[in-house]
């Protein structure tokens, strides 16, 4: 161990020795997965925007949707004793790298730019650890939404459903006209990303918070979470048999093509939309999981700043400061298709879904029912959300009924704790 | 005389000296390496590793919750069917075709290269192409249905029951061919005046194959089976390819859950674990066969 030691210590002494040489220009490392069309032309306003204050940008772009590796990386760079200045990151993966150390400190610029107050609470529980700013949010997510296809709906003489009967009856409706009913792709993440607007409405927000935040046994096991599982029982019942596997965007073009009248996705499928050239309102519609209106799920995008040295760390809090900043996240909300992580600046640029996605945003965060996604790691760590990802999953695939489904997920929840 | 003595000294000990030196790096590489973070490995597996590695011991607790997820049992019976399939399959048309092409017939050339060729993919490749022939919107069963045969079913892909057999399937596919030859390789060095000798006492073709030349290729099916039996138990990059562990999680396998729980659940402890029963798997199963096998010929 000791051997190993020693050639960690040369190696940080090479790295500050180099870092040394690096104040000259200042410079900022950031890892990210933003590597899709529309991802990178969003970041690229941000390297444009530190560029122009003569900071030089280092890009360490690892591919993958979910990030996974990207974190694989990290976790390399971070044991090497070299972490990057900043790291794209989400939900509790940050608290989990800062109950590690690893995480530096924004405070000052926080304080200076005002951040508490702008910030919805609920998000904060995920840029701050231990009361201490630690990442930036670069915007919100929202995922309790429906994609409609407005054509087919039309078509049907369907009315947009306000209720959960209204939306079963509107895919039976689709269904039995030969549409898809429900375009869904069968892939762990989507299954749980529709299961926790299902929870919503099947028990309230009340169950929600018990069961994924709480981790409640007795909330997982409950009857509501039967009817929840009943649910999903009824979604799956509306999707087509060649389904698993298939990734969100694809299901996306089953809406667009006219060949589904629904999808449940976060606000990200928005973008699929507008880069076929269709109009919300007119071509396709955005409106909240029937029985989970009024509350919003999310999940932020944020950059987690690293413990880096000294030298590296003025570019640092630059970069924070011009993340925070509302040009920039108007500019880069309206290209990436989510909504501002600050409530104070206008929405006047975004489309209409954005802006019914950002008032909504502001009225759940002012009723308390901004709600961290489960699905997308912002209700409870790694482990635990994998588990659940198990269970959602395997009931979807028909492998359990309702009630084991229950079951199973307080048993599988308890095991991963 | 005492200095020419005192070269050819030098000499001796150079040469002596000279393989140790050049082998030492490769040596201490190795060591590092390969036993260094398999000794590390195992005492993650005892440890409360989560995201990071952590030294905090906690004795055999991660064996205990491992043994305890479901997960991990489907894993389990996966890579029994799997390995179980795919090894035999593999062995018989591997066999079966090697006898075939070891008839003399004209266009061997042609023939090997194309039965071999599939070797030359990497199964990531493999397993994307197969993922299209056997969805049921894209390949075999729509071009089925286009054609008119409207009945047509074949779904295994996306039945959780059936979906572990396209792995085989594929698997097969692709690995088939590299065991034809090395069982031809085999067959080649077989010495003819045996078979001749066999005719002459007028053994029968299938006498002859069953009785002398299979006993007489053991070196190739031993080789055979160590590498589909290492290859079957680190099958990663085809489940990814393929099925992703899908549908649902119907087709994870021990490499994929071990990556998964490492890499992707913050739980590195117990992917140590899963990682340290892998490992043993392979050496309860390897050792006693490679030392049976490697220990007669000795002898």
């Amino acid at each position: 161990m000791r051997g190993l030691n020693m050639s960690t210590a040369v190696v940080t002494a090479a790295m500050m020795l180099t870092s040394g040489a690096a104040i000259a220009q200042e410079q900022v490392e950031v890892l990210h997965w933003w590597t899709s069309g529309g991802e990178a032309a969003a970041l690229n306003v941000l390297k444009e925007d530190l560029q122009a204050q003569g900071i030089g940008w280092l890009d360490m772009p690892v591919a993958g949707g979910g990030g996974e590796g990207a974190m694989t990386v990290l976790r390399a760079r971070v044991t090497a004793g070299s972490p990057p200045t900043a790291v794209q990151m989400l939900g509790f993966d940050i608290l989990d790298w800062a109950a590690e150390g690893s995480l530096g400190n924004l405070d000052e610029v926080a304080a200076a730019e005002g951040w508490d107050a702008v910030v919805p609470t609920a998000l904060q529980g995920f840029a701050k650890y231990d009361g201490h700013w630690v990442s930036a949010p670069v915007n919100v997510h929202s995922t309790n939404w429906v994609w409609a296809n407005k054509a087919i709906l039309d078509e049907l003489g369907l009315a947009q459903p306000t209720t959960w009967d209204e939306f079963v009856a509107a895919m039976q409706a689709a269904k039995d006209a030969g549409y898809v009913g429900l375009a869904h792709g069968g892939q762990p993440w989507q299954e749980a990303t529709m299961f926790d607007s299902v929870v919503i409405g099947a028990g309230g927000t009340d169950l929600y918070k018990r069961a994924f935040m709480d981790l409640d046994p007795a909330a997982l096991s409950s009857p509501e979470m039967v009817e929840a599982f009943t649910r999903m029982e009824t979604l799956r019942s509306f999707v087509d048999d060649n389904f698993s596997g298939r990734d969100w965007n694809l299901a996306s073009a089953m809406v667009i093509n006219k060949e589904a009248a629904f999808q449940i996705m976060g606000d990200w499928a928005k973008g699929e939309f507008l880069n076929a050239g269709k109009v919300p309102g007119t071509d396709f519609l955005c409106f909240r999981v029937p029985g989970s209106e009024g509350t919003v799920t999310f999940n932020a995008d944020q950059f987690a700043m690293f413990n880096v040295n000294e030298g590296f760390r003025p570019a640092q809090q630059k970069m924070a400061s011009a993340i925070m900043s509302p040009s920039f996240q108007i500019a880069f909300n309206k290209v990436k298709g989510s909504v501002p992580a600050r409530t104070d600046v206008s929405g006047d640029e975004l489309d209409a879904c954005g802006q019914q996605g950002m008032a909504e945003l502001a009225a759940a965060a002012e009723a308390g029912t901004l709600l961290g996604s489960a699905a997308q790691g912002h209700a409870h760590p790694a482990a635990v959300k994998n588990a659940i990802y198990d269970v959602v999953t395997a009931h979807f695939n028909g492998e359990y009924d309702a009630a084991t489904a229950a079951q199973e997920l307080a048993a599988a929840v308890a095991a991963a704790q | 005389m005492p200095i020419q003595s005192r070269q050819a000294d030098l000499r001796t000990r150079l040469q002596d000296l000279i393989p140790k030196i050049v082998l030492a790096p490769s040596l201490a590489v190795v060591l590092i390496f390969v036993y260094g973070f398999i000794a590390f490995t195992v005492y993650l597996s005892m440890t409360d590793s989560k995201m990071l590695p952590s030294f905090d011991f906690i004795g055999l607790e991660n064996f205990g919750r491992l043994f305890a997820l479901p997960a991990w049992n489907t894993a389990l019976v996966n890579l029994v069917i799997f390995a179980t399939l795919y090894i035999a399959i593999c062995t018989v048309i591997g066999l079966g075709l090697a006898i075939l092409l070891d008839q003399k017939i004209r266009g061997e050339g042609v023939l090997r290269p194309i039965y071999l060729y599939p070797m030359a993919l990497s199964f990531i490749v493999t397993g994307t192409a197969w993922k299209w022939f056997l969805d049921p919107g894209l390949g075999l069963e729509n071009t089925m249905h286009l054609w008119g045969w409207t009945s047509f079913e074949f779904n295994w892909i996306k039945d959780r029951n059936m979906a572990i057999y396209t792995l085989v399937l594929a698997a097969v596919w692709q690995t088939s061919g590299f065991v034809m030859a090395m069982f031809l390789a085999g067959l080649r060095g077989i010495d003819n005046e045996i078979l001749k000798a066999a005719q002459i006492d007028g053994a029968s073709n299938v006498a002859l194959y069953r009785r002398i030349v299979i006993p007489m290729l053991r070196p190739a099916f031993l080789s055979a089976f160590v590498i589909l039996f290492h290859m079957a138990i680190k099958s990663y990059d085809l489940v990814i390819a393929l099925t992703g562990g899908g549908p649902g999680r119907a087709t994870e396998l021990p490499a994929t859950f071990m990556y998964s729980y490492t890499f992707t659940r913050n739980s590195m402890g117990i992917g140590a674990a899963s990682a340290v029963i892998m490992l043993m798997t392979v050496a309860a199963i390897m050792i006693p066969y490679l030392y049976s096998e490697l220990g007669a010929k000795k002898e």
